[in-house]
C-alpha cells in the first residue's frame, strides 16, 4: 500500500476501522455495550465486528450502563483493554458512579498500585433529532473530573487515530463522537494511524479573532470563517480535540496575536467547559485582550425534538459570522 | 550567559536604531567598554557593556530599530562554557509574562512582572480601553485621554491606539525643517510626566557671589586661558557637595519610593542651537576638584554637541543642574527630569545692593533655585539644602 | 595686520561655533554674545581659538571692553604684534 494513498471514508467507518486495528494488534482489547454484536452497534460503528472477531470481543451487554461500566473497569484492572460503548452521554449518567468513583479514583484509593486503562466510548450532541434524552452535549461534565481524559475527535484523523492512544493510555479516558458527525465523509491516507491526544490544534490560521472550538462546532466555525475570509475577516479556528487536560498554551498563544476570543460550545453556557476556557483566558492573556471574550453555546434549554427548534438551541454558522463581524468591526 | 539589551537612555526612550557594533563574536569586553553605537532622538549614543566577558552571539545588525530592552547581544561569563551551537533554550518565546499560571501540575516559573500599562483614569475621568490596547497605549506613549474610542460601548482598542500613535507621527514630522523633531518629542514625554506625576515645590535664595567671582579672577589670572575656570563650575561643585548635606535630593523616584544614590552624578543641561537639550552626567561632581571639572564640563560639551555621548552619561545623572544666567535671566524655575527627584538652577549673576550689619554695599548676587519632588523630601530639607550651597559659595578656595 | 584680516580670522573661527549664523547680518556696533546667541562656554571656546591663531590672550578683566564686533577688532588689532 503506498504511502500517499488516500481512500474515502465516513466518520462511522473511521471508527469501526480503528476499533479492528486495536482488535487485531492486541488481543486483550475487546468491545462491550448495548446491541454492539448482533445490532452492529445502535448507530452502525460496529456493524460486521462480531462476525469477524467472534463473541468473546464483541460482547452484547444487558441494558445497565452501571453494570457494563463496572465490568469493563474490573477487566481492565484485571489486565484487559476494554473499550466500553455507551450509546449516548445522557445514558452514562446512569454509569456516572462507576466513572467518577472507581474510573476515576481508583489509582487514587490504591496508593497508586492499580491504574484503569479503559476506554469507553460514547455518542454526544444534536442535530439528529434525538430530542431531550439522547442529544445533550455533556462532555464538559467529565471534563471536570480529575483522574479521566477527555477527548472529542472531530476530524476523520482524529475519529481514525485518538482511539489507539487512548488504549495505550495507563488511565481512563472518554471519547466523545458527536452524533451528527458520524456520516461525514472525506478523505483520509489509507495508512492514517494513531495521533496524539493532549494538544490542540489550529484548523485554520487567522489573525483577527480566534474561535475556540471542538466537535461538530468546529465544522461550523470554519464554514463561518470562510464567509468572513470573503468580507476581510481572518479567524483563527482551533479545534480543542481533548477538553481535559486542557491545552490551554495553544489558544492562549493565539489569542496572544489576534486579542480576539470567541468560543463556540454547543453544551449550556451555565458552569459549561466554555466557562473555563473563559476564565483560563482572563488568568492567562488578560493583557492581550482587546475585546470582551463572547461565547456561542447551546440554549439553556432541554434539547427540544422539532427540527426549527432544535437547529434555534444549537450554535449556528450565522451566529458566529454576525458576533465575529461586531466583536472585529464594532462601532459605538 | 548575560543579555546585553537596548538599554532605556532615559524616561524619554521608547526605541534605538542600532548604528554600530564594535566588537564581533569571540572578542573580550570589559565592564564600561563602549561596544555599540545607537541613535537615539538624542543623537549617536556610544553604549557601554556592564559586564565582563566574551561576545557570544549578535543578534540585532546595524540598521534595525528596536524597542528598549530587546535583547542586542549575549555575553558569556567568564569561564562559562560556549554554548552548543543546536541547544536552543527552554524558554517559551511567545509571552514576556507568564501564559497561564492556573494549573497546578505547570511548572512554576520565576515571578514575571505584568506589563506597563497606560494609566487607565486621567482627572478623574476613567477611560474604557481594553487591557491590550493600556499596554499598546504604554508602549507606543500614547495619552488615553486623545484616543477617541471605536470599540464596543464606544471602548478604545488597539486599532485605536495604532490610529492615535501614526496621527503623534505625523504631527512630528510636519514640524517643517525640524529635523531635532524627534528631541523636541522625547523632551515633551518626559516634560509631561514629570507636570503629571511630580508634584513640584519651588525655593529660591539670593546668594552673594563676591567670593567665589573674586577668588576666581585671581585664580583665572594665574591660568592661561586654556585653564580658566568658568564660574559654572563652582556652582556645580558647591551643589554637589551640599548633597552630602541632603542626601534626599540625591537620586530615583521609582515604584512609589525613593532610592537614594550614593554616587553623586551631576547631569548639566546642555541646549543645542537649534533648539532642545540633553543633561548629560558630569561622574562623581562632588570628588572632582575645580579644575577637573572644568575639564569634564568642557569634555561633555564637546562631546555632546558633537553627538557623541555615552550611554552612561545619559542614564547616571542623579539630579540636574540648569544655568540660564547667559541669557541674562535672573531666576530658573525648573521642571524635574524624572525619576530624578530634584533640578537647581542658577540665574545670572549682576550686581545689586546688598544690606548687611546695617551697611549698605554693592554685590554680585545669584538667584539659586531648587526644584524638588515633594514625595522625596520637603521643604525644610530643600531650605537647608540652598543654604549649604550659599556656604560652600563663601568659601570658594575649600571648593 | 589689516582690520579685515582680523575679521576673516574672528568670522572662521566662530563659524564651528555658530554653523548656521549669517555674519554678514552681524551689525558690527551691537551685542556680540546675545547677537549670535552663544554661551559663555561657547565665548570661551572663541577666545581660546582666537588666542591660538593671533596669539591674543584676552585677560577676564578686559571682556567688558569687547562687546561688539567693532570694540574686538580694535582691541585685537592693537595687541597684534
Amino acid at each position: 500500500m503506498s504511502k500517499n494513498e488516500m481512500i474515502q471514508i465516513t466518520y462511522r467507518e473511521a471508527v469501526r476501522e480503528a476499533i479492528r486495528e486495536a482488535l487485531q494488534r492486541d488481543e486483550r482489547v475487546f468491545l462491550l455495550g448495548e446491541d454492539v454484536g448482533r445490532y452492529g452497534g445502535c448507530f452502525a460503528v460496529s456493524k460486521g465486528l462480531l462476525e469477524e472477531f467472534g463473541p468473546e470481543r464483541i460482547v452484547d451487554t444487558p441494558l445497565s450502563e452501571s453494570g457494563f461500566t463496572g465490568a469493563g473497569i474490573g477487566a481492565a484492572l484485571g489486565g484487559m483493554r476494554p473499550i466500553v460503548e455507551i450509546m449516548t452521554v445522557n445514558f452514562s449518567l446512569l454509569a456516572a458512579d462507576q466513572i467518577l468513583n472507581n474510573a476515576a479514583t481508583f489509582l487514587h484509593m490504591s496508593g497508586g498500585l492499580f491504574n484503569v486503562p479503559l476506554v469507553i466510548r460514547m455518542s454526544t450532541g444534536g442535530g439528529k433529532q434525538l430530542a431531550a434524552q439522547h442529544s445533550h452535549s455533556l462532555e464538559g461534565w467529565y471534563a471536570h473530573i480529575p483522574g479521566i481524559k477527555v477527548l472529542t475527535p472531530a476530524t476523520l484523523e482524529d475519529a481514525r487515530g485518538m482511539l489507539w492512544s487512548a488504549l495505550e493510555d495507563p488511565d481512563p479516558v472518554l471519547i466523545f463522537e458527536h452524533q451528527s458527525l458520524l456520516n461525514m465523509e472525506g478523505q483520509l491516507p489509507a495508512d492514517a494511524g494513531a495521533v496524539d491526544i493532549d494538544r490542540a490544534r489550529i484548523r485554520r490560521p487567522g489573525s483577527d479573532l480566534s474561535v475556540i472550538t471542538y466537535g461538530a462546532s468546529l465544522f461550523k466555525a470554519l464554514e463561518a470563517a470562510e464567509m468572513l475570509a470573503g468580507e476581510g475577516i481572518e479567524v483563527e479556528v482551533i479545534d480543542l480535540r481533548t477538553l481535559r487536560p486542557l491545552d490551554d498554551a495553544t489558544f492562549l498563544t493565539s489569542i496572544a496575536s489576534t486579542h480576539r476570543a470567541l468560543i463556540v460550545d454547543e453544551g449550556w453556557r451555565s458552569g459549561g467547559i466554555s466557562a473555563e476556557i473563559c476564565a483560563r483566558i482572563m488568568e492567562g492573556a488578560f493583557y492581550e485582550l482587546d475585546a470582551p471574550v463572547e461565547r456561542i453555546c447551546g440554549a439553556e434549554v432541554p434539547m427540544p425534538y422539532a427540527k426549527h427548534l432544535e437547529e434555534a438551541a444549537m450554535p449556528q454558522v450565522e451566529a458566529i459570522v454576525t458576533t465575529a463581524k461586531r466583536m472585529v468591526r464594532s462601532n459605538g | 550567559m548575560a543579555e546585553f539589551r537596548m538599554p532605556s537612555l532615559g524616561a524619554d526612550m521608547k526605541e534605538g536604531l542600532l548604528v554600530e557594533w564594535k566588537v564581533k563574536p569571540g572578542d573580550q569586553v570589559k565592564r564600561g567598554d563602549i561596544i555599540s553605537e545607537v541613535e537615539t532622538q538624542k543623537g549617536i549614543i556610544e553604549i557601554e557593556v556592564f559586564t565582563d566577558g566574551t561576545i557570544e552571539q549578535i543578534l540585532v545588525h546595524p540598521g534595525e530599530k528596536v524597542p528598549v530592552s530587546t535583547v542586542l547581544a549575549t555575553i558569556r561569563a567568564p569561564g562559562e562554557e560556549a554554548k552548543a551551537p543546536h541547544e536552543e533554550g527552554t524558554e517559551e518565546p511567545t509571552f514576556k509574562y507568564k501564559l497561564c499560571s492556573i494549573a497546578a501540575h505547570r511548572k512554576e516559573g520565576p515571578e514575571e512582572q505584568p506589563p506597563e500599562l497606560a494609566p487607565a483614569t486621567t482627572a478623574g475621568k476613567r477611560f474604557r480601553v481594553s487591557p491590550s490596547a493600556r499596554k499598546l497605549a504604554a508602549e507606543l506613549a500614547v495619552n488615553l485621554s486623545t484616543v477617541q474610542g471605536t470599540g464596543q460601548g464606544n471602548a478604545i482598542t488597539r486599532a485605536d491606539i495604532e490610529r492615535a500613535a501614526e496621527a503623534q507621527k505625523t504631527t512630528v514630522t510636519v514640524a517643517p525643517g525640524k529635523p531635532e523633531a524627534g528631541m523636541r518629542q522625547a523632551i515633551a514625554t518626559a516634560m509631561a510626566r514629570s507636570n503629571r506625576e511630580i508634584p513640584h515645590y519651588y525655593l529660591a535664595t539670593h546668594i552673594d557671589m563676591g567670593n567665589t567671582m573674586r577668588w576666581l579672577i585671581s585664580e583665572n589670572k594665574k591660568r592661561s586661558i586654556k585653564e580658566r575656570i568658568l564660574p559654572v563650575v563652582p556652582l556645580i561643585k558647591a551643589t554637589a557637595l551640599a548633597l552630602g548635606k541632603a542626601p534626599e535630593l540625591n537620586g530615583f523616584w521609582i515604584g512609589d519610593r525613593l532610592q537614594l544614590q550614593q554616587a553623586v552624578h551631576v547631569g548639566f543641561a546642555i541646549s543645542f542651537r537649534r533648539g532642545g537639550l540633553v543633561a548629560p552626567a558630569i561622574h562623581h561632581a562632588n570628588l572632582k576638584s575645580l579644575p577637573e571639572l572644568m575639564e569634564s564640563l568642557h569634555d561633555l560639551i564637546t562631546r555632546t554637541r558633537g553627538g557623541r555621548l555615552r550611554s552612561s552619561e545619559l542614564t547616571d545623572a542623579t539630579i540636574t543642574v540648569s544655568c540660564l544666567g547667559d541669557l541674562g535671566v535672573e531666576t530658573v524655575y525648573g521642571v524635574i527630569y524624572p525619576p530624578q527627584v530634584a533640578l537647581v538652577g542658577f540665574g545670572k549673576i549682576t550686581e545689586q545692593p546688598w544690606a548687611e550689619n546695617g551697611m549698605l554695599g554693592i554685590r554680585p548676587v545669584q538667584t539659586t533655585t531648587l526644584a524638588a519632588d515633594h514625595r522625596a523630601s520637603d521643604g525644610h530639607l530643600g531650605a537647608k539644602f540652598l543654604e549649604a550651597i550659599n556656604q560652600y559659595l563663601q568659601k570658594p578656595e575649600e571648593l | 595686520m589689516r582690520d579685515e584680516q582680523i575679521k576673516e580670522t574672528i568670522f572662521r573661527v566662530l563659524r564651528p561655533i555658530t554653523p548656521e549664523a549669517d555674519f554678514d547680518e552681524l551689525v558690527p556696533d551691537e551685542n556680540m554674545q546675545e547677537a549670535l546667541d552663544i554661551d559663555s562656554f561657547d565665548v570661551l571656546t572663541f577666545f581660546i581659538q582666537l588666542y591660538e591663531e593671533l596669539g591674543v590672550e584676552i585677560p577676564e578683566e578686559d571682556y567688558g571692553k569687547i562687546i561688539t564686533l567693532n570694540n574686538l577688532i580694535g582691541y585685537l588689532a592693537s595687541r597684534i604684534e
